[in-house]
């Protein structure tokens, strides 16, 4: 070909220079070492805790009388219907959902503000269960040194037993996982049986199939590639964060410069400056995320702790005081290289507006839940014919009330209609009381829907007058009130 | 463009190139992924699957049936027949129950009026309107006023065998043609048309000879209308004194209906809906706010 020796020379390889490198970087597996400490134990009882609510709350029992279910938590999606412990929500009231979100990330930004990411570091389900999965690994295939080992090797018996009984244990976890999780969306000792003996329903199936999937690859496989590449909170986290936020740091003021035991100890005989941080790496070889934290708060570390219990037991073992790692903030780092008091200032300006709308959410929420109707009316006016003209002349309107009884029990209102003075009333197929009150009476947890009939007495009204319908119980007196149009030629 | 064998790897990628290069440009060498491709060919093969499993290629007159047999109107058939029987408990109630039965039980009545809802839209709301409000000629179900009658058996009767839809069966009595006829007379039937209007109350011409009008209307309408105009059930004979005018009230209109006659004709249901169907109507219409006291 005529124009190959311009290609060939155009190909020759381009100098790879520090501007050039490569621009993605392969990921490096992490074998996360097992550490004790403080944080560790922290971290071990709010695994414990947060999993066991997840696992067994929906065996948790509330008796709600006989025409409700007996599940403390029980999203009831046939029925439409959300129960939780006291509270029962309809489907119309799916605002509750949302101030509980809210309430959820004001919290989530209060924590944030107090002690950075805290939520991340202990209660983010893919950390705790991601946890877990480690624990699973170093039980079985042993810490952190036998597993990189294991994993240069070739493939022997006992490796391959190893790794079997370890992803069948993985398997196991996320099984139970996704089968707790359907648990909430039916009643649980019911649906249990039903899985055992293979008759539940095949969404059952499915959803545990997918979560048992999405449960054993996110925290067997993908681990910290989750917080670091796919999860948004970190971003945003970034962005919220202020520079009094407590932070898992290095006190690179105690630290530096670094050095073995010996030559530091040399170094302060002379009376020269040493630092306490002997290079041992410990902190690099516990964290779960692979960062190495004397570089400084960064984007993939989860701070959970770890690297303060790792540090923390070496400065114990070379008789050096404890804290090299600790939460704090660069800030007071940098306010004790230069002399200046440290600051903690919990109480500021932030955390003071996150707790005061947090209490404020929460106030409405407790609020609008205590006066929480337990009767709902909806008028509908009939859109043809608009109005009726009688035989005598009157004029009648006619309508669609739905009604929604949320007590337990059955329940029987009366209907009254203002706004138009001397209107009869009359409900199709309604019953008539002995005083001539019609009575409607609606089953437990349930709605009804009635035909209602207006007429006006005797000359015809304005063209349209404003309507109030009110639903009265005669038990309680509780009411509820909707507004429509009475309308005439 | 060439070739080159020799592997070459991009410095700034890390990648290793096709070794085509255009103005320098080079092409890198990343494959697809494999889960990707094989995903692509699970897609292929899916597809044939399918093409040999299910109906899919059109031929000239007909098209492949597939080896599962699955036909889409069995399907619809099937998920028919399963709703009949998901409903089937409350249709042998509506079935076996009395018009008067259902009416006295609230869940039964909703039931039947959400049926009789639907069927009045598919085979009536063509005259008398989505909502049953009627048109000229064709009566307003949700008044009071009832040419054969607002009851539950009345109006069931009227569905069944209709207005004058037959002569063996069902209401019968038509208006006859006083003019065209040669029955009455142009002036006396404007002077029966102005007594009518007074009879509900309407203004009548300044000097209208009312008293004459009455005496036709005693000789001619009564029969049928009643003596005060009160009509009469047995025969469609609307009432003249209210204030509901099947085909309006202008004395115009009134002389139309004496000159020509009426006679507007409701068909019979009986040998086109099913018995329960019948009885969701009659339910239905009589719930739209015309039923008659209790």
């Amino acid at each position: 070909m005529a124009d190959a020796p311009l290609a060939k020379s155009l190909a020759a390889p381009a100098p790879a220079s520090a501007e050039e490198a490569p621009l993605y970087v392969p990921r490096k597996q992490i074998y996360p070492q097992a550490v004790k400490g403080r944080f560790r134990t922290i971290k071990w009882v709010v695994l414990a805790i947060a999993l066991g609510i997840y696992y067994f709350l929906p065996f948790i029992r509330w008796d709600r009388g006989p025409n409700a279910p007996d599940q403390a938590i029980l999203v009831d999606l046939a029925n439409g219907r959300f129960y939780f412990f006291f509270i029962e929500i309809w489907p119309q009231e799916v605002y509750y959902l949302t101030g509980l979100l809210v309430l959820a990330s004001l919290v989530l930004f209060l924590m944030n503000a107090v002690a950075g990411r805290v939520w991340c570091g202990y209660l983010c389900p893919q950390t705790v269960w991601t946890d877990l999965f480690y624990a699973v690994e170093r039980l079985i295939e042993g810490d952190r040194r036998e597993r990189m080992k294991k994993a240069k090797e070739k493939w022997t018996l006992e490796i391959l037993a190893q790794k079997v009984l370890k992803h069948s244990i993985w398997i196991l976890i996320a099984w139970w996982t996704g089968g707790a999780w359907v648990l909430y969306f039916a009643d649980a000792p019911t649906l249990v049986k039903e899985l055992a003996t293979f008759q539940a329903p095949a969404m059952a199936y499915i959803w545990i199939g997918i979560l048992t999937f999405t449960t054993y690859t996110l925290a067997g496989f993908m681990r910290e590639q989750v917080c670091t590449y796919m999860c948004p909170w970190p971003r945003i986290q970034a962005a919220l964060t202020d520079e009094y936020a407590l932070n898992v740091t290095y006190r690179y003021d105690r630290g530096e410069p670094r050095g073995s035991v010996k030559k530091a100890e040399v170094l302060r005989k002379q009376g020269l400056p040493a630092g306490d941080c002997v290079d041992c790496v410990q902190c690099v070889a516990v964290c779960p995320t692979g960062v190495d934290i004397r570089k400084g708060l960064q984007l993939d570390c989860i701070q959970c702790g770890l690297c303060i219990d790792a540090c923390d037991s070496v400065m114990t073992k070379i008789g050096r005081p404890t804290g090299l790692i600790a939460y704090d903030t660069d800030m007071n780092v940098q306010a004790r290289i230069e002399g200046k008091p440290e600051v903690r200032r919990i109480v500021r300006p932030r955390t003071i507006l996150y707790a005061g709308l947090i209490a404020l959410v929460g106030i409405v929420m407790i609020a609008a839940l205590a006066m929480r109707q337990n009767i709902d009316l909806n008028v509908m006016h009939d859109r043809n014919p608009i109005f009726v003209r009688l035989s005598d002349g009157s004029i009648r309107n006619a309508y669609t009330i739905r009604m929604a009884n949320k007590h337990l029990e059955e329940r029987r209102y009366t209907l009254n209609v203002e706004g138009l003075d001397g209107a009869r009333l009359d409900i199709v197929g309604g019953r008539i009381d002995q005083d001539g009150q019609p009575i409607l009476s609606v089953g437990p947890d349930q709605t009804l829907e009635m035909r209602v009939l207006v007429t006006a007495a005797g000359d015809a009204p304005a063209s349209s007058t404003d309507l109030r319908f009110i639903l009265t119980d005669l038990a309680s007196g509780e009411t509820a009130r909707a507004r429509d149009h009475f309308k005439a030629p | 463009m060439a070739h080159d064998t020799h592997e070459q790897i991009d410095a700034v990628t890390g990648v290793s190139t096709t070794g085509h290069s255009w103005d320098e440009i080079q092409e890198l060498n990343n494959p697809l992924p494999r889960w990707w491709l094989w995903s692509f060919y699970a897609t292929i093969v899916w597809a044939i699957a399918y093409c040999i499993a299910y109906p899919a290629w059109p031929l000239v007159s007909s098209y492949t049936t597939g080896v599962f047999g699955w036909h889409s109107r069995e399907a619809i058939v099937q998920d028919l027949d399963a709703l009949k029987a998901q409903r089937s408990g409350m249709t042998t109630k509506l079935a076996q129950a009395s018009l008067d039965e259902i009416r006295q039980d609230p869940e039964l009545f909703a039931f039947a009026r959400a049926q009789g809802k639907a069927a009045f839209g598919d085979n009536c709301a063509g005259c008398h309107g989505a909502g049953g409000a009627g048109a000229k000629g064709y009566p307003n179900l949700n008044d009071d006023d009832w040419l054969w009658g607002g009851s539950l058996q009345e109006i069931e009767q009227t569905i069944r065998f209709g207005a004058r839809a037959s002569l063996d069966k069902g209401h019968q009595g038509t208006m006859p043609a006083f003019g065209r006829d040669g029955m009455l007379k142009r002036q006396e039937l404007s002077q029966v048309s102005d007594f009518v209007r007074s009879l509900s109350g309407l203004p009548v011409e300044k000097g209208a000879n009312i008293a004459g009008g009455a005496k036709i209307f005693a000789d001619n309408c009564a029969a049928c209308h009643g003596d005060k105009g009160q009509g009469n059930r047995e025969l469609g004979a609307p009432n003249l004194s209210d204030q509901i005018w099947l085909y309006g009230s202008d004395k115009v209109v009134i002389m139309d209906g004496l000159w020509n006659g009426r006679g507007s004709v409701m068909p019979a249901w009986n040998d086109r809906l099913d018995d329960t169907t019948i009885k969701a109507l009659t339910l239905y219409v009589n719930s739209l706010g015309g039923a008659q006291p209790h």
